[in-house]
């Protein structure tokens, strides 16, 4: 199991976000995550991601303990460990969030270099087979201002997988695009699926989350209403908030 | 040469020493007010209130009254207090234009570094960057390019504002050309001064143009 997150809580001053999540991801799985905006897919990612610290609850990652509660503290692991678990995670955010003063290659090679420590040649190697996979070798030298949306988030996804995460996870990847851009970054996704890629995808695209997620998990109001193959969920569900979801979804 | 009674060759020879005092101050005061300014801009981002409130503080304080009347502090407040001068009046010059002008950059510099959206520091820490290197290497560089615009602007400002200079006596351009013209009842020198002003400031404006232009090479 790569990732395991029980009865997690957030909450902002008095606005509970995440009720009681419990959740496990196994290696090369495909997980989407679906729901209403304000349910707390996001956080939930961002909890997961270091991005924001849980109020209860226990996380582990790569089998490494990153947070637990004892005597009702959340106790988060040192910064050592810390560090090592983020270097086992990737994250792609909604809005890219590319460095633009860096070059498409530079985005790529210099947490490689200055994290990572590797040496120069080789970080370039790895982005550059990695722009190659991406269809965006000729922007090497581009910067990020001058790409589409669906190339920057290319990009962005080549950042992350430069150093080698275990699990990736997706913010909301395409919501930022116009929607003829989307097919492009889903094709991506699609193809770091069938390469086994252990990924957690919080996704509006309900067609695409059916067709690629080994597992869906339809989140509302801060908890797991439901949790199955795509199959379960989309199609067979008993559940009444999943079907009014998804009900409302295919009126849109 | 004479120009309305005015000789024109020794007025120009002085001026162009007093010109040396000018960029003297300027870059003295650039030398210690920008670093000192950033300093004064990532201590009104800490978030203890022991660093961030006195330095707010400071900043009112230099920012809300007279640079005229610092000038006349630095210059004589040690004075009245231990009855004798502990520095030069050029060093009181520079500690009241430095201390001055960093009020003002803090201010520019803590806008710079606010405008950095929250996601390149997400993006940075998800990466494995230290708090460290995410500043020097992905916050910063885009600081500056933000704050080149206003940092000109506040330069050209310096350059005018040495002229205040004269209030504690350093022989400064302006200070010059009121001698001067007193003496011989003409506008003309304070004319000359002006020229001087404009031409230094030309260089400044030219000078943040071509480094504006470096930055072009990247958009936010």
């Amino acid at each position: 199991m790569l990732l395991r997150a029980d009865n997690l809580q957030k909450h902002f001053d008095d606005t509970i976000v995440l009720k009681d999540i419990t959740l496990q991801v196994n290696e090369g799985e495909v997980v989407a995550i679906i729901g209403p905006s304000g349910s707390g897919k996001s956080t939930l990612l961002r909890c997961l991601t270091q991005l924001e610290k849980i109020n209860s609850g226990r996380i582990e990652v790569c089998g490494k303990r990153m947070a637990e509660t004892l005597d009702a503290k959340v106790h988060y692991a040192d910064s050592k460990t810390l560090h090592q678990i983020i270097l086992d995670v990737g994250l792609v955010f909604q809005n890219f969030n590319l460095f633009p003063h860096y070059s498409i290659l530079k985005n790529i090679v210099d947490a490689q270099i200055n994290v990572l420590g590797k040496d120069k040649k080789e970080a370039k190697e790895r982005a550059m087979s990695l722009l190659a996979k991406m269809n965006l070798k000729e922007k090497a030298n581009a910067y990020p201002s001058e790409l589409s949306g669906g190339q920057q988030q290319r990009v962005a996804i080549a950042r992350a997988l430069a150093l080698n995460p275990r699990i990736l996870f997706f913010d909301e990847p395409t919501s930022a695009l116009d929607p003829e851009l989307t097919g492009e970054i889903l094709k991506v996704i699609r193809s770091l699926a069938e390469e086994k890629m252990t990924m957690v995808i919080v996704t509006h695209e309900m067609a695409f989350a059916r067709d690629v997620a080994d597992r869906v998990i339809f989140m509302d109001g801060g908890v797991i209403v439901e949790e199955g193959t795509p199959q379960e969920v989309f199609s067979n569900t008993v559940n009444q908030r999943t079907k009014d979801f998804l009900q409302r979804f295919s009126q849109n | 040469m004479k120009v309305d009674n005015v000789p024109i060759e020794p007025l120009i020879t002085e001026m162009l020493k007093a010109t040396g005092t000018v960029v003297e101050i300027f870059f003295l005061t650039i030398l210690i007010a920008i670093p000192l300014g950033f300093l004064v801009a990532l201590g009104r981002r800490s978030r203890f209130k022991i660093i961030s409130v006195p330095i707010r503080i400071y900043q009112l304080v230099f920012r809300g009254t007279p640079l005229m009347l610092q000038l006349f502090f630095f210059m004589y407040g040690p004075y009245y207090i231990f009855e004798f001068n502990i520095y030069e009046r050029f060093t009181a010059c520079i500690m009241a234009f430095s201390i001055n002008y960093a009020a003002y950059f803090g201010e520019i510099f803590r806008g710079g570094i606010a405008s950095i959206p929250k996601g390149q520091y997400e993006a940075a820490k998800v990466l494995g960057y230290t708090k460290l290197q995410t500043f020097m290497r992905i916050i910063l560089p885009q600081v500056v390019k933000n704050v080149i615009p206003a940092t000109g602007n506040e330069l050209m400002t310096l350059v005018k504002d040495t002229s205040l200079a004269q209030v504690i006596s350093v022989s400064e351009i302006f200070n010059i050309a009121t001698k001067t013209g007193s003496r011989h009842f003409s506008t003309v020198p304070l004319i000359v001064a002006a020229v001087f002003y404009l031409i230094m400031n030309s260089g400044v404006e030219v000078s943040f143009k071509l480094i504006e232009k470096k930055f072009e090479y990247y958009k936010n």
